[in-house]
């Protein structure tokens, strides 16, 4: 679809409104529909419709695959990490009472940061698979 | 009144499309189908006021497993194989056997949002009641998946990080592509 101005204009623009959408998703899943699980497919939808526009090769010099391979990594490890984190202060695995001198507070800032996690972690599995998909050639 | 006319237009639309995906043999059209039937799954959602679940299904049925199930079409062959003409009548009992359990099976589940159903009664009061005061989320759905029920949802995690891997391992990585360019010069 090198040669396709239009949809190569109109995704361009596209691209920073489904990421803004998935942004909202992820920080507003307290209030509303949603969370990290969400907004994770819906920012690789974004990365998605700029490598079938763009092509594989421009995509993976934006997300290259060992930075795809970390993000995964590391959004699962900040899961765990704030149940290890909550144990070291002394609570159970997840307890996220502990977080702040109010347990609200601290919830509020648990929750957050595994939603955080699981954004992350979301987001760079689903495009590692995609690439994955879209990387074999017919053979 | 309005939810059950939503509910017949849905279920109608999902029965044309599943018996469309059955009849088709263009597997392109079939995929996009099936992306039509997960969309008509998130409006039923919708009707049943499960937002949360319609979210997730609309953007990874309709939207993520559409574009792999393109990937991989685009790996195979476009049409489904022509099958040799046989008659199925053992297949058919068997169906119809199970259809007839399981329908006779549902008249013994409570009925939608019955509020003396098992699931309403055994820990749901207790989100529902207390749930903003423990954690301040207004969201119930959030509350209980990141806070009450946060191991769980570290499992799903988990799985979905591990069906990363796995595919990367089978079919990912510049690795194979470079040897293939490779062996073609």
């Amino acid at each position: 679809m090198k040669h396709n101005l239009i949809l190569r204009v109109i995704a361009k623009y596209l691209f920073p409104v489904i990421a803004l959408f998935a942004f909202y998703v992820q920080f507003h899943g307290d209030y509303g529909p949603g969370g990290g699980f969400q907004a994770g497919v819906i920012l690789s939808v974004a990365f998605i419709l700029y490598t079938l526009v763009f092509g594989l090769d421009t995509a993976e010099q934006v997300l290259p695959h060992h930075v795809l391979r970390i993000l995964a990594s590391t959004g699962v490890l900040i899961y765990a990490g704030t149940g290890v984190a909550t144990m070291l202060m002394g609570g159970n695995f997840l307890d996220y009472d502990l977080l702040a001198p109010n347990p609200v507070e601290g919830q509020h800032i648990g929750i957050m940061l595994i939603e955080i996690g699981i954004g992350i972690a979301v987001s760079a599995v689903m495009l590692m698979i995609f690439f994955a998909f879209a990387g074999r050639e017919r053979s | 009144m309005i939810d059950l006319l939503l509910d017949i237009t849905l279920l109608t639309f999902l029965l044309v499309t599943a018996i469309a995906i059955i009849r088709i043999h263009s597997l392109f059209a079939i995929v996009m189908l099936f992306g039509i039937f997960s969309l008509l799954s998130a409006g039923l959602f919708v009707v049943m006021d499960a937002a949360d679940v319609a979210f997730t299904e609309a953007a990874v049925g309709a939207g993520i497993s559409t574009v792999l199930m393109l990937g991989t079409l685009a790996l195979t062959k476009n049409h489904e194989e022509k099958n040799p003409p046989h008659r199925a009548r053992l297949p058919l009992l068997v169906v119809l056997i199970t259809g007839g359990a399981l329908i006779y099976g549902t008249y013994d589940i409570p009925s939608f949002g019955d509020p003396q159903s098992p699931s309403q009664q055994h820990v749901k009061p207790r989100y529902i009641e207390r749930s903003i005061e423990e954690t301040g989320v207004p969201n119930t759905v959030t509350a209980v998946l990141a806070s009450y029920r946060g191991y769980d949802t570290l499992g799903e995690l988990t799985v979905i990080f591990t069906a990363g891997i796995g595919v990367m391992l089978l079919i990912g990585g510049r690795l194979t592509r470079r040897k293939k360019q490779e062996d073609e010069q």
